[in-house]
């Protein structure tokens, strides 16, 4: 079986200490970067993923626009968006920016097997 | 009682407290369920993370707030990000204090800024001084050699 490699999007240290952390204690091999730009330049260097953990709200460029760019770059692997936001309206355009599946932060290990299950589904 | 078991008692009494008096939330659990003996330091190095950052975004925040002409899109930047650490770690009352702190950011309202600054740095010394005792509990029952009891 192949193991799924992940990728974290997320401008904040402890988040990133945390998701990192969750990935690796679940088995899975996880590079962090910090933003959408490093998120879509890391893609555009070559390496692929099975599963993004996208925050929205970060500089350079937020988990909206890396989602759409990805998605417009053809990436079709599962983007989980993770975030704080909490409005239906904010959700929703995060959303139809291309995820797969949306989790509310903070991130705990039953909603990262949430997302992995639907991984799993999906291939 | 021997002197483990004292001290092992006296840590979980303490850490049960912290739960009940809303310093901290389940989300703390989890935090402390990812140190196992390949990351034997975690939560520590994590929380310590979350000072190094809080103290940071905190002193921005004064100094933006001090200003004459407010940039409230960066007061509200800098609140979300100390959201966010303080509710990855389970820092409930600090995460609390930040979405009425963001409310008062929406209706550019300058004092309710500024009050809301002084309740979020008092919540953070709170909970910081309250982590730090945690912390010297499990070393002190660590060098009576003994074992952090599991949550």
């Amino acid at each position: 079986m192949n193991k799924i490699r992940a990728l974290v999007v997320d401008d904040n240290m402890v988040n990133q200490t945390m998701h990192h952390r969750l990935l690796e204690n679940l088995g899975i091999e996880n590079q962090v970067v910090k933003n959408g730009k490093e998120a879509v330049d890391v893609h555009y260097s070559g390496k692929y993923f099975d599963l993004i953990l996208m925050d929205m709200d970060m500089p350079i460029m937020n988990g909206i626009e890396a989602t759409k760019t990805l998605r417009a770059m053809g990436i079709r692997c599962m983007i989980a968006g993770v975030s704080t936001r909490s409005l239906d309206q904010e959700k929703q355009e995060f959303i139809e920016a291309g995820l797969d599946d949306y989790q509310e932060k903070p991130l705990t290990k039953a909603k990262l097997v949430s997302i992995l299950h639907k991984i799993n589904h999906t291939t | 009682m021997d002197t483990v078991t004292q001290l092992q008692r006296q840590l979980v009494d303490y850490t049960n407290s912290l739960f009940l008096e809303g310093f901290l939330n389940e989300q703390f659990n989890q935090l402390q369920q990812l140190q196992d003996e390949s990351n034997p330091d975690f939560v520590v190095e994590v929380v310590s993370l979350f000072f190094q950052d809080s103290e940071r975004l905190l002193n921005e925040l004064a100094k933006i707030l001090e200003q004459k002409n407010i940039d409230f899109k960066k007061v509200d930047a800098h609140v979300h990000q100390l959201k966010g650490s303080s509710s990855s770690i389970g820092a409930q009352r600090v995460q609390r204090v930040c979405i009425a702190f963001r409310n008062s950011c929406e209706e550019k309202n300058i004092e309710g800024c500024q009050k809301c600054l002084q309740h979020v740095k008092y919540e953070y010394t709170h909970v910081k001084n309250k982590l730090e005792t945690l912390f010297k509990l499990e070393q002190q029952v660590l060098a009576a050699g003994g074992t952090i009891p599991m949550y």
